[in-house]
């Protein structure tokens, strides 16, 4: 083995002993078949889903297939190449004006992932002699980007307001070159940012605040648009990223602006310009989700009435969950537990149900998580196969049931 | 003005509660080799020291970091500059 690879020894080291513990790698899970938005085989078993972020059930939305199927037969397979070498397709452009007038924003810009939007918005939009002030929970594309940027990055503690205006206040002057940045629904807990009070902090000190939606777009707001909709601050957020993989079912990132001049920064990002720009396939099933989502009240009440229900149960049963009903629930696993994690994780598995377990140092709290995630296309009987599956595990952690 | 000693003494005290074998810290300690460290863990450290000492620390220093010494001398920079 080259010298180079040597410093994996000791993750690999790592997963293999996750294995021999549980007998299942869950981090390398084949979904060998999909049966629906909410079912798939998984090493040989048919299980519910419930760690996919599919939060409105569209992947097998007859709409958005036949969008795709069509946008393939008509213009092929892939782009074979980004915009600015290969120049954009109609349904590119297409697809930027709809979410730019579904946001109500004068400037949208397409990326190839949800990666990628915030990696090229984070790399490119501080520079040197800007700053970065970022929730310290956000998204691992938010550090990223700040990574690839020339902008000082600062954290503060999750959630917590006074912490970010400590902070604001510290930079001085530096706070007008500020640039805050939290999420609308954090993806590892479920928990929403106070995004009245950091509008109202970032207002004070002249910051910009960038909002990552990736979670809430489809989930949150009346009409779907997010936590700026739903906390009404929409007109005083600057920047709003996303991504397609989520509520809207394919695969892609965006970013819309209030400021028109956006625009400007198209060509700027290395990650935009760099890359093959998104399918045909999935520019047309994306534009068709979005439809769908912009009129999605009922999917939003089916969505959020799951979430209550399996909140709900696991309350009852006992696990230390966030206060928040939310579409992503995250039973937290108490840290002085002698079961094993991954075991439990398992358990779930060959009971039916898959879940996403997370570890730290990716837990926040530092304390094992399985993370479940809701969909608009679960039914309430398979809600109710997750709860029994928990119960087993509620009952080998010897939780008291709250009823 | 406080000095890189007087510095690295606060520093001393911020970081021994990491350390779970309770190693005695001197300039050259590793923060993560040393002392334990996960990349999680620095992090909160950075934001205790940012509060301890009033001062905002870019965690784009981090890579130029190893020891509780380097630490230091970024630190002692960015007071002078605050």
């Amino acid at each position: 083995m080259t010298i180079l690879l040597e410093k994996f020894r000791p993750l690999e080291e790592k997963r293999a002993a996750l294995v021999a513990c549980s007998g299942e790698d869950p981090f390398h899970v084949i979904v060998e078949r999909v049966v629906s938005a909410t079912e798939s085989v998984v090493n040989g078993r048919q299980v519910i889903m419930v760690g996919t972020n599919n939060y409105l059930g569209l992947t097998f939305d007859p709409d958005c297939v036949a969008a795709a199927c069509k946008a393939i037969r008509e213009e092929g397979t892939g782009t074979t190449g980004s915009r600015m070498a290969n120049g954009s397709y109609a349904a590119h452009v297409a697809l930027e004006n709809e979410l730019a007038a579904f946001f109500n924003c004068p400037a949208a810009i397409v990326f190839s992932t949800g990666y990628m939007a915030n990696l090229g918005v984070l790399s490119t939009l501080t520079g040197a002699g800007d700053v970065i002030l970022m929730d310290a929970d956000c998204h691992a594309s938010i550090y990223d980007g700040t990574r690839l940027g020339a902008a000082q990055v600062i954290r503060f503690r999750h959630n917590n307001t006074a912490d970010l205006e400590k902070r604001l206040q510290r930079l001085g002057e530096q706070s007008s070159r500020t640039l805050v940045v939290v999420e609308g629904i954090y993806s590892m807990l479920g928990d929403c940012a106070p995004l009245r009070e950091i509008v109202d902090i970032k207002r004070r000190y002249g910051a910009s605040l960038l909002v990552d939606e990736a979670h809430s777009l489809g989930v949150l707001g009346e009409h779907g648009r997010g936590l700026a909709e739903e906390a009404e601050v929409e007109d005083e957020v600057d920047f709003i990223t996303g991504t397609f993989s989520k509520s809207l079912g394919s695969i892609g990132g965006f970013c819309v602006s209030r400021l028109p001049e956006l625009e400007h920064m198209r060509y700027a990002m290395r990650p935009y310009t760099f890359t093959a720009s998104s399918s045909p396939s999935l520019i047309a099933s994306t534009r068709q989700a979005l439809q769908i989502l912009s009129h999605g009240v009922e999917l939003r009440t089916k969505l959020w009435d799951n979430a209550t229900r399996l909140h709900q149960g696991l309350t009852e049963m006992g696990f230390d969950l966030g206060a928040e009903i939310s579409p992503v629930i995250a039973v937290k696993l108490p840290v002085s537990t002698q079961e094993d994690p991954t075991l439990l994780w398992g358990e779930l598995l060959s009971q039916g149900v898959y879940v996403n377990l997370v570890l730290p140092p990716a837990a926040p709290g530092g304390s094992p998580m399985l993370r479940c995630s809701l969909s608009a296309a679960h039914s309430p009987e398979q809600i109710d196969v997750v709860l029994e599956a928990f119960a087993t595990v509620s009952a080998k952690l010897q939780l008291e049931h709250q009823t | 003005m406080q000095s890189k000693e007087q510095i690295l003494d606060q520093l001393y005290e911020l970081i021994q509660p990491y350390s779970e074998q309770s190693i005695v810290l001197s300039e050259q300690t590793r923060i993560m080799d040393d002392v334990g460290l996960d990349s999680m863990k620095v992090m909160e450290l950075v934001m205790q020291i940012e509060d301890h000492f009033d001062v905002s620390v870019p965690l784009n220093i981090l890579p130029d970091v190893t020891t509780i010494g380097e630490f230091a001398i970024h630190l002692e920079t960015l007071l002078k500059g605050s």
